[in-house]
């Protein structure tokens, strides 16, 4: 039950050219709709039958998101693909841009077709040089094949697609910053409302998709909402990619139905290297709360069970520990991600994350205090709020909570480790 | 009330009623609830960014920013819950981390936003046990002060540059807490409006570089006054710190300069303590100059000019009064002008066409108020350049041009306005003449009857150019249009010609009609009676007197110069002074002296400065604003000129001169004047000729000119910061590069310019602005006071 959607022609001989997308049924989706001129009401409808949500880590749902935009709407409308794929651990849009990207170029093809645009864009992430010149291929092929273009294979339908490369800034993966770096402007998040769908790219009505949500599409039309739901669970269809990484035996992608138990999951990565002791997992990216190992392994990977453990899915990011983790400083290495992150525009986060930073490095480095455990959580809800108590940030984008909600689950579930380190001046794991 | 539907909304328990879409924090503001804020500012675009204006609302999972969230029906807000007040506390916290917190050795200190809020907001013990952050300070030119570190990060000065000023020069770069503000490349901040970061910034990171350090917030004095340099009458605020001026602040008046100042009105203030000051009243005996008392200084000056009519006639007197001296002081010397049957009086000292003078409406205006220049559809500037000329005028132009106005320019120089320009032509002087004729001929149903006959011989030989022909349609176009004739079209040669077809092209296309003046009181200068042939209150007089430039070309014995520097002031530097030394006497009024005024002076008598006199400006939409003095004269003997006017008034037997308030001498002339109400309306039906082009030698351009932003009167001209600013130090001489490929100087650095008789060497600048066939100066120069008039026929050489 793997490899079911965008990693369904993995097996097939150079998966990312036309043909072999081809021979898998490819473009026949948009063939259709571009044929019938299935309304874009019919689309959307069999989106939100499919319970696709986004995959870009807030699993908003695809359907409602594409429905706010409408297909008659007058005036130029845009459609982005979110390629920016710089959540520590995640891996799993790079592969799609490596071994499918046709999946994408079809998925934005029937989006713009959906929501009336007739302009796409990419924006892939600036590291991402191979993936960019797969899809620059697959662009190229599809223009050449009449499947981009002007009036698309007769049916009067205009689409053009473009890749637009970044330049290492984790924060252009947010959706507003990465309209502004399109624009050629410095990447800082937009104050919301106004939403992208009313005010986007160039002031214009814009709909912002993850990279595996739009490149699920084609396959979710050709087989049906229904097969793909039945897929996953009812509260979250089919399946998704998690990039495992860490202290596993076979780290990878592995495209598997929502509602698979981590256990399971753990099991295909090939278990904990070396056999030892589950430790903890972070199973979203590395911006959501942490699980200690023993309850992970009683979770399934879908949404509300994750937020039932105190988690979220995130980007699908699982990043497994073992037991010769030291929790300070995996800490310490993501807090100071966060730091050098941040674009600095809005206070408390341009303010907090690199106060963050410092006391958990104090904490490393054994100079810190007691109360510095009780100031670091409380500096951490000030920037991000408290996952826990389910209350929002203070910044104008995600990245506030982003480098918050680590701080606090390692020191919910972990604080044990942090005051031996503030106690004895060294780590509990290493003894150093 | 009005129709327009409302929302009620709730914030603090108190039920209030909103435009729908408003922002909280506007209405807020309306209804006295007060919300800390820092990058807030509600003439700038909301950035949100502070954190600090964070207030909870019903429903909302978190605090949202009282800046950004419009206001909907039935929303409840709490600005002071305690889920409000700890995101409010938190920001505070994070803003201090890294401020330092040593507001004693601080120029903001006092009447810092991040002080007083953090009075409010801030704990008073340090959590924050790390390193703070250290930012190297920056120099961004003489005007304004850098302290980097206390900087904030609101980016109300990056937004102010990109929104309000037009250029973009502040701006930040680097990503988080290596977030920096500062123009990148180290350079000077040189827009006309860049003082204006200092009032926005909360925080001391940008202050006042002259006055910084000088004084405490409170130990300052506040009193209004209104700027004195151009014609929009910006109102000021003058802070005094123990009788001295310390700095000068905008004063906000939503009509006139909204909040802001430019930088002319904001420093010019140093002059007060110039150097050159004159202190005492002075008079030249057998060559030498003799300090004395008022009381002989005002008898020689009554003697000399009894003297010179009793020996001559009264027409051997020439009274020039600077377009900057108050309606009051203006009145009194049109009352000495008519006592002495001299109407030899002139404030129009840059002028040098006044063919038709009698067909000037009673005071030249806007053609719209100040504020209605941004709802204009389209707007043709002639001779003009706002930015430096009129700064405040320019950023209304800015906001018409934002909301979508054609703005198009005839001008010697392609002048970069900092905002989006329709369609431009650059012309020399002359040719600046030629294409209004072509302008007109442009124009469909023009009526041609209405041109003056040398008009109408310009117009028959007519040619329509693309350019032209755009400008045509734009100003033809639906919506408001004006026509606008800036300072360089008054000072042009042939400004009868240039406004007989500006007149006649606004007629047709149904445009308003309007002017841009020298001066603070250009306006008040023609209701006054400061030219040759109206009396008080711009009655028509029966006089064949003398203008300004006649004054000078026919030499008179005695000259009474008000607050005017000839050699900087007028049309032709070296003609005026040629004509002030070969004068019998010269009796000036003054706030300062120069060196040459001592070599062409008889009497000296010191009148105290602007800031210093009480009196009244008309602005350019005509409206009346009067002021008090403000600063004592301390040891210095200067006199409020209105004073030292009346006293010599008195001695030369005036009638009704026994004034004892400046309010008495404007009431007196306000009861003349009557009505104030402004109207461009007049035909022009006498012009200069525009004489044949000749045969013009190989080496010879069309020099025009424009006044130096900074150099423009004798207060600027002594202000030592706006002296070093890029602006007041360019001295260059600008052609461009197919001009100086036909002269043979394409790669010279220097050229010799060679112009009414003497021989004067310059840089030389190589810019594309400048029109074809012409060489361009900023006049009211040291460099131009020893070359002649502002408009010319040049030769350029190679040196």
């Amino acid at each position: 039950m793997a490899n079911e959607v965008c990693f369904k022609n993995l097996h097939l001989d150079e998966p990312w050219t036309l043909a072999a997308y081809q021979s898998s049924g490819g473009y026949s989706v948009l063939k259709k709709i571009l044929q019938e001129q299935t309304p874009a009401q019919t689309i959307v409808e069999e989106l939100k039958t499919s319970v696709l949500r986004g995959r870009g880590g807030a699993g908003f749902p695809t359907g409602l998101k594409w429905s706010f935009m409408r297909r008659d709407d007058p005036g130029q409308k845009y459609i982005v693909c979110n390629s920016d794929e710089g959540e520590p651990g995640t891996c799993k849009d790079r592969d799609i841009l490596r071994y499918n990207p046709h999946a994408l170029v079809e998925g934005m093809l029937i989006a713009g077709y959906t929501i009336g645009a007739s302009v796409g864009y990419n924006y892939i992430r600036g590291e991402f040089w191979e993936p960019f010149e797969r899809m620059e291929a697959a662009i190229d092929e599809a223009r050449a094949a009449g499947l981009l273009g002007r009036n698309i294979l007769g049916s009067g339908f205009d689409f053009e697609l473009y890749n637009h490369l970044g330049a290492g800034a984790y924060i252009c993966g947010e959706e507003t910053a990465l309209l502004e770096s399109i624009e050629g402007k410095k990447g800082q998040p937009r104050f919301k409302p106004p939403f992208p769908a009313n005010y986007g790219l160039y002031g214009k009505p814009t709909t912002i998709n993850n990279t595996e949500s739009l490149a699920s599409v084609p396959e979710i039309l050709r087989n049906g909402g229904q097969w793909f739901l039945e897929l996953g669970k009812p509260s979250a269809g089919g399946s998704k990619i998690f990039s495992v990484s860490g202290h596993v035996n076979k780290p990878g992608n592995y495209e598997i139905p929502l509602g698979t138990p981590f256990r399971d999951l753990l099991e295909m990565a090939g278990g904990v290297r070396h056999g030892r002791k589950l430790k903890a997992v972070i199973p979203g990216g590395s911006s959501v709360p942490v699980l200690p190992g023993e309850l992970m392994m009683e979770v399934d990977m879908d949404y509300d069970a994750m937020m039932e453990a105190g988690t979220l899915l995130g980007s699908g990011a699982v990043i497994v520990m073992d037991d010769t983790t030291c929790m300070v400083k995996v800490l310490e290495n993501l807090s100071h991600f966060y730091m050098n992150e941040s674009c600095g525009q809005c206070t408390p986060c341009r303010e907090g994350t690199g106060w963050l930073a410092r006391i958990v490095h104090r904490i490393e480095q054994g100079q810190a205090s007691y109360e510095d455990l009780d100031r670091l959580e409380d500096v951490a809800e000030k920037v991000g709020g408290n996952f826990y108590a389910r209350e929002g940030g203070r910044t104008i984008c995600a990245l506030g909570d982003a480098a918050s909600m680590p701080v606090l689950s390692f020191l919910k579930h972990f604080r044990k480790e942090f005051e031996y380190h503030v106690e004895h001046k060294r780590c509990m794991v290493s003894g150093f | 009330m009005s129709d327009k539907p409302t929302v009620t909304i709730e914030i603090d328990g108190k039920t209030l009623q909103a435009d729908p879409g408003a922002m909280l924090i506007d209405i807020a503001d309306a209804n006295g609830i007060v919300i800390p804020r820092f990058c807030y500012h509600k003439k700038l675009s909301v950035a949100a960014n502070c954190r600090m204006c964070l207030v909870e609302v019903e429903k909302a999972p978190k605090p949202l920013p009282a800046c950004a969230t419009p206001v909907t029906d039935g929303m409840k807000v709490f600005t002071r819950s305690a889920k409000a007040i700890a995101a409010q506390k938190a920001t505070m916290e994070f803003l201090l981390i890294n401020h330092p917190l040593d507001c004693p050795i601080c120029d903001q200190g006092g009447e810092c936003e991040l002080q007083d809020v953090a009075m409010g907001y801030g704990g008073d013990v340090s959590h924050y046990t790390e390193g703070k952050r250290v930012v190297l300070d920056k120099n961004i030119g003489p005007l304004i002060a850098t302290e980097m570190t206390r900087c904030i990060h609101c980016t109300r000065c990056v937004r102010f540059g990109e929104e309000i000023a037009g250029v973009r020069e502040l701006g930040a770069t680097g990503r988080g807490e290596r977030t920096r503000i500062g123009t990148y490349v180290e350079q000077t901040v040189a827009s006309e409006l860049s003082g204006n970061v200092i009032d926005l910034c909360p925080v001391g990171a940008l202050t006042a570089k002259p006055s910084r350090y000088s004084a405490r917030a409170w130990e300052l004095r506040q009193h209004d006054s209104i700027a004195a340099h151009d014609c929009v009458g910006s109102n000021i605020s003058i802070h005094t710190f123990r009788g001295q001026v310390n700095r000068v602040v905008p004063r906000d008046h939503e009509e006139i300069n909204e909040c802001w100042i430019a930088d002319r009105d904001r420093f010019s203030y140093q002059a007060l303590s110039a150097k050159e000051r004159l202190r005492t009243p002075l008079i030249k005996v057998d060559g030498e100059w003799k300090e004395t008392d008022w009381q002989t200084a005002l008898e020689m000056a009554q003697a000399a000019i009894t003297k010179t009519i009793s020996d001559y006639s009264p027409d051997q007197v020439g009274i020039l009064v600077s377009p900057n001296a108050t309606l009051e002081e203006m009145h009194l010397l049109r009352k000495i002008a008519n006592r002495l049957q001299c109407h030899n009086i002139d404030h129009r000292l840059r002028q040098r066409d006044f063919a038709h003078q009698q067909d000037m409406p009673r005071f030249p205006s806007l053609g719209c108020s100040i504020a209605a220049l941004e709802e204009l559809s389209n707007v043709l500037l002639i001779g003009s350049n706002p930015r430096k000329e009129q700064p405040m005028i320019a950023h209304r132009l800015r906001k018409a041009a934002a909301k979508g106005a054609q703005i198009c320019l005839i001008n010697q120089r392609d002048y970069d306005l900092a905002m989006p320009v329709a369609a431009s032509v650059t012309a020399s002087y002359r040719g600046m003449v030629e294409q209004m004729a072509n302008l007109a001929k442009a124009i469909p149903n023009l009526d041609v009857a209405a041109l003056t006959p040398e008009a109408k011989a310009l117009y028959s030989k007519a040619v329509v150019s693309d350019a032209i022909g755009e400008i045509a349609s734009r100003i033809c176009a639906d919506g408001d249009s004006l026509i606008l004739l800036g300072n360089q079209a008054m000072a042009n040669p042939y400004f009868s010609l240039i406004e007989s077809f500006a007149r006649a092209v606004a007629k047709v296309s149904n445009s308003r009609f309007g002017y841009l003046t020298e001066g603070a009181n250009t306006a008040g200068a023609w209701l006054s009676g400061m030219v040759p042939h109206r009396d008080i209150a711009g009655e028509p007089l029966d006089t064949t007197a003398l203008n300004a430039q006649a004054m000078l070309q026919e030499p008179r014995n005695l000259y009474l110069l008000h607050n005017v520097e000839p050699e900087f002031d007028t049309a032709d530097a070296a003609l005026a002074l040629k004509a002030m030394h070969d004068a019998d006497h010269v009796i000036c009024l003054t706030p300062f002296v120069s060196s040459e005024m001592k070599r062409y002076a008889s009497i000296l008598l010191p009148i105290a400065a602007f800031a210093e006199t009480s009196g009244s400006y008309v602005n350019i939409e005509g409206r009346l604003q009067s002021f008090t003095g403000h600063t004592p004269v301390g040891e210095n003997q200067a006199r409020p000129a209105w004073k030292v006017l009346r006293v010599l008034g008195n001695s030369l037997e005036v009638e009704d001169c026994d004034f004892i308030s400046s309010t008495e001498v404007r009431d007196a002339l306000l009861s003349r004047v009557g009505e104030m109400t402004p109207d461009n309306q007049a035909s022009v039906t006498a012009s200069a000729e525009l004489p044949a082009a000749g045969t013009p030698g190989p080496q010879a351009v069309y020099l025009g000119s424009e006044v130096n932003i900074y150099r423009t009167d004798n207060v600027t001209r002594r202000a030592s910061a706006l002296q070093q600013t890029p602006d007041a130090r360019d001295n260059a001489v600008r052609i461009n590069s197919a001009t100086a490929e036909r002269l043979g100087i394409g790669s010279a650095r220097q050229v010799s310019v060679k112009y009414n008789g003497t021989q004067v060497s310059a840089d030389l600048l190589v810019d594309e602005t400048v029109a074809d066939d012409s060489v361009w100066v900023y006049a009211a120069t040291e460099f131009t006071r020893k070359l002649g008039p502002m408009f010319g026929v040049v030769e350029l050489e190679a040196n």
